[in-house]
Order: structure tokens, then C-alpha cells, then sequence
């Protein structure tokens, strides 16, 4: 028997690591912060020339919205967004493919992609102006380029990351390749292609601001850039925040994509 | 040497003057063995002494550097896949359920709907595993995964079953009731099978013979035969194990010699 005087308890030292989401924390934190804003605003802590009070910015979106070209901008810029980057995810998976699969496109195409991938192709939007026309055409080609790329990588990565053991199963059982690549090595590669769309998608948002900013009538972009030449920066923080929203969009339609397509993992 | 009697009413595979090397490192010199149909064949040896690589070979997923392997014999009628592995790591694509896993290997042939939900259905009750044909994979523990691994082998109706390690990724409680269903299984469909493991128990309580690969370049150090029948081994535990010992004889200083040399494949 161990004496009980002299005995202690073992010290607890695990634990930890493991940070969990906690409910209603973050919309209490955006709250929190708009109404610290909006105080320092009134109360002159927070200069109205340094920044507009969240009520002045909110005011300049109801006259965006009365104006009605709250709209005409929103849907400019989606369909721009949406059209360039499923052209380029589309492509990017095919090539990421090819590189995955076969041992010349590897050799050819990766080196290539590797090249041009570190290209801001913000500074070649004056070549795809040339190329593409000055309308919908270099805006697109912009996002598309932009979001093809990190596809691409994305999937070859995938690709060549699927358990070699599966494959070596499929060819075991006299599968197809055709059918081995579609059953196996694609949903293999998911995973991979879903972060690689979470990210590319982010990169759109980012090159569709920087292609309106050029010779745009409409869309968020041209929006922010008019708002920024006037200094009227209550509709400035107007386009930022429909960014940012657009961006929280995008990245929620992904998460329930993962969550559908990927429940498999359990 | 006589010649072995083939039956043309059975797939019989046979190795001769196969030697394999992965570059310069030589992993397996001059094999030559002969897999009698009904009978299951035991592979052992020291780790890295190329009994995995032979197996790959035999079912013709590697091309032997020199010497091939031959199939005589034909496969039996309705057999989608005469030569079928069964693998260590279960080899399970996590995205499908288990009917969907079985589903696979089914899918290139061309059966109706109704033929394949009948195989399944019944690969699925041989192996005890009906009410799991909705369960994904990890909801399952090891030795359902392989069970399951067992039931798609046994859907395409193989000639001859490539058995690479199947019961080392699992704890030896699991072990032992996956031996006592081959054992039953091998009981009712005396199926013909070539099982590799490093693991002597397994080879004295499965094999029909055993065969000992010395350490690499693995070559046929010896075949031992094993007369117990399947279902009488576990009673008979006291002569088996001599036959073990013996075994371990053999192997002792092959696998401490292995054990001692740098890896460098």
C-alpha cells in the first residue's frame, strides 16, 4: 500500500492542440468590430477622412441598390467569374490529367506549367487586350488563365498520389483502363482537385477585380475603381465588403461540394 | 523429374527457370515450382527475399527479367478472372460501399443487373458479410475489410487465388478467426491458391506445402509437405508444431542474415 500522505496525484499534462470551432464566435467578433467602427465614427475617435462610418457605407449601398446597377455589377462580374474559371478548371483537370497519366505529356507539359504558372497574368492583360479584344474576351481569358494553373498542379498532384495498391487491384482484376482511370484514379484524385478548385477560386476573385479595372463599364471591379477615383470611400467599403462576400459564397458552394462528394471519408 | 500430369479441367500454373532483378539488385534466381490445382501452395521466407515479387509475377502484374511463368490447363466455365489477388493492404477504394467494391470488378464484364446483384449477394452470404453490402470501408475493422477483399475475389469465380500477406496488417486475435474461415472456405471449395507470408503459423495451419525462399537472390531452399488435412489442424497443434520448428530451422539463419544487410532497393 502506498502511503496516503505522501502521494500525489499524476499531473495532467496532455491535452491541447485540438482548437474547435465555437458557435455564434465569429459573427459576434464581425459585430463587435462594425459596432467598435461605427462608435469611433460618431464619436470622432476614427476620422471620417480616414475611413467612412459603417452606417455611410451602408447608405451608399442602398443608393447602389436604388439605382438599380447594384445588379447589372453583381451579375457582370459572375458571369465573368463564373465563366472563366469553369473554362479553366476544366481545362486544368484535363491537363493535370494528362500529366498524371502519361509519361510525355509529363515531360512536355509539366516544365511548361511550371514557367508560366509564377506569371502574374495580371501584367499580360495587356497581350490578352490584343489578343481577346477589349470586352469580355481579356477578362475571361484573364481568370481563366489564372485559375488554370493551380488546377493543373492541383490534379497531377492528385493524381500521382493515389495509392499505387488500388491501381495495381484495378489491373488484378483485368479492369480497363478507361475504367480504371474513371474509377479509381478520378475520385482518387478529388480530394486534391476540390482543394485546388478552393484556391483557383480565390485566385478568380483577385484577377477579376484587377481584369475590371481595366476598361470595364460595369462589375464589381470597374465599381471599386470608380468609387477609388472619386475618393468616395463609403462606396469603396461598399465594393470591398461584396467582394468579400462573394469570396465567403464561393468558398461555402466548395465546402458543401466537399462534404457531398467526399462523405466517403468519413 | 517426372512430368506433372495436367488436368485439363483445372488451371495449373508452373514457374520455370524465373530469375527477376530490379536494376542491378538481383531478387530472385532460377525458381522453378509447380502449383497443383486444389492445393494450397505456402511461400515463406526472410523479408525482402522477393516472395512478394514472386507473387506479382505469377499473376503476370510485373515481367520476370528472365524465365516465365505458364498457366496449363483451362479455367473453369464462368470464370471472370482466373488468376485473382488478394492483398495485404485489402486494397478497398474508400469512396465505394462494400457491394460497390465488389460491384467493381464486375462492372467490365458484361453481366445483366440482376446477374451481378445475385453475385454479390451471394459472394457477400458465403462470407458471412450480408448485412454490411451498405457499410463504407472505414466504418469497418481490418479483418471485415479483408473479408470483404475475400468476397470480391471470390465474385469474379478465380481459378487460382494470389494470396500476398493477406492476414499481416491485422492483430493476431483477427488473424486467427480469418484462418479458421479460409480453413472452412478452403473446406467447401477446395479453391487453389499460392499464399505468401512470413508468418510460420499461418503457413503450418493453411499450406498443403510450404515452400522456403532463402533470403535474396531468393532461390527454393525447400518444399516441405504438410499431410494433415485443413480442418484436422487445429486439434493437431503438438505436430504442426514440430513441423514449425523445423521450418524455423530452416529459416533461422537465412532471416538473421537478412536482417543484418543494408537496404538498398
Amino acid at each position: 500500500m502506498s502511503d496516503p500522505v505522501n502521494r500525489k496525484k499524476v499531473p495532467f499534462r496532455g491535452g491541447g492542440f485540438k482548437p474547435r470551432p465555437i458557435r455564434f464566435v465569429a459573427p459576434f467578433v464581425f459585430l463587435a468590430l462594425v459596432l467598435f467602427w461605427e462608435f469611433g465614427s460618431r464619436t470622432g475617435i476614427i476620422s471620417n477622412l480616414v475611413l467612412p462610418a459603417p452606417s455611410e457605407a451602408f447608405q451608399a449601398f442602398l443608393d447602389l441598390y436604388n439605382s438599380g446597377l447594384f445588379w447589372k455589377h453583381v451579375s457582370t462580374s459572375l458571369y465573368r467569374l463564373v465563366f472563366g474559371w469553369s473554362i479553366g478548371t476544366a481545362l486544368g483537370i484535363l491537363v493535370g490529367l494528362l500529366i498524371g497519366l502519361f509519361s510525355l505529356a509529363r515531360s512536355s507539359l509539366l516544365p511548361l506549367t511550371s514557367a508560366f504558372f509564377p506569371i502574374p497574368k495580371i501584367a499580360l492583360l495587356p497581350l490578352f487586350i490584343i489578343w481577346f479584344g477589349i470586352g469580355e474576351g481579356s477578362k475571361v481569358a484573364t481568370i481563366l488563365f489564372g485559375t488554370f494553373f493551380p488546377t493543373v498542379i492541383a490534379t497531377y498532384g492528385g493524381v500521382d498520389n493515389v495509392e499505387r495498391g488500388l491501381v495495381r487491384m484495378g489491373q488484378s482484376f483485368g479492369m480497363s483502363w478507361l475504367s480504371i482511370v474513371r474509377k479509381i484514379i478520378l475520385p482518387g484524385a478529388l480530394p486534391a482537385i476540390l482543394s485546388g478548385a478552393r484556391i483557383s477560386a480565390s485566385i478568380a476573385i483577385i484577377l477579376l477585380v484587377a481584369a475590371e479595372m481595366i476598361g470595364a463599364e460595369y462589375g464589381i471591379g470597374a465599381y471599386v475603381l470608380m468609387a477609388g477615383s472619386l475618393f468616395a470611400t463609403d462606396q469603396l467599403i461598399v465594393g470591398v465588403a461584396m467582394l468579400s462576400i462573394l469570396g465567403l459564397c464561393v468558398s461555402w458552394l466548395i465546402g458543401k461540394a466537399e462534404k457531398a462528394l467526399l462523405n466517403w471519408r468519413g | 523429374m517426372p512430368f506433372p500430369i495436367i488436368r485439363l479441367d483445372y488451371m495449373q500454373i508452373s514457374i520455370e527457370k524465373l530469375s527477376h532483378a530490379y536494376g542491378s539488385v538481383e531478387v530472385l534466381n532460377d525458381i522453378n515450382l509447380t502449383f497443383e490445382p486444389g492445393e494450397i501452395a505456402v511461400i515463406i521466407g526472410p523479408s525482402g527475399c522477393g516472395k512478394s515479387t514472386l507473387l506479382r509475377l505469377m499473376g503476370g502484374l510485373e515481367e520476370p527479367s528472365k524465365g516465365a511463368a505458364y498457366i496449363a490447363g483451362q479455367a473453369p466455365e464462368g470464370s471472370l478472372n482466373p488468376l485473382t489477388y488478394i492483398f495485404q493492404d485489402f486494397a478497398l477504394l474508400p469512396w465505394r460501399t462494400v457491394a460497390g467494391n465488389i460491384s467493381l470488378v464486375l462492372e467490365d464484364h458484361k453481366l445483366s443487373k440482376q446477374q451481378s446483384k445475385a453475385i454479390i449477394d451471394d459472394v457477400l452470404a458465403r462470407t458471412n458479410l450480408s448485412e454490411f453490402h451498405d457499410a463504407l470501408p472505414h466504418q469497418l475493422s481490418g479483418g471485415m475489410k479483408q473479408r470483404v477483399a475475400i468476397a470480391r475475389a471470390l465474385a469474379v469465380s478465380p481459378a487460382f487465388l494470389l494470396m500476398d500477406e493477406p492476414l499481416s496488417a491485422l492483430d493476431s486475435q483477427t488473424r486467427e478467426l480469418l484462418m479458421d474461415d479460409l480453413v472452412a472456405l478452403w473446406s467447401r471449395e477446395a479453391f487453389s491458391a499460392c499464399y505468401v507470408t512470413h508468418n510460420l503459423a499461418e503457413a503450418v495451419r493453411l499450406g498443403h506445402k510450404v515452400i522456403v525462399l532463402s533470403r535474396r537472390p531468393g532461390k527454393v531452399r525447400e518444399v516441405v509437405e504438410i499431410s494433415i488435412p485443413l480442418n484436422e489442424r487445429r486439434e493437431r497443434a503438438a505436430e504442426l508444431e514440430e513441423v514449425q520448428q523445423q521450418l524455423w530451422h530452416m529459416m533461422r539463419e537465412e532471416a538473421l542474415a537478412a536482417d543484418r544487410e543494408l537496404a538498398d532497393v
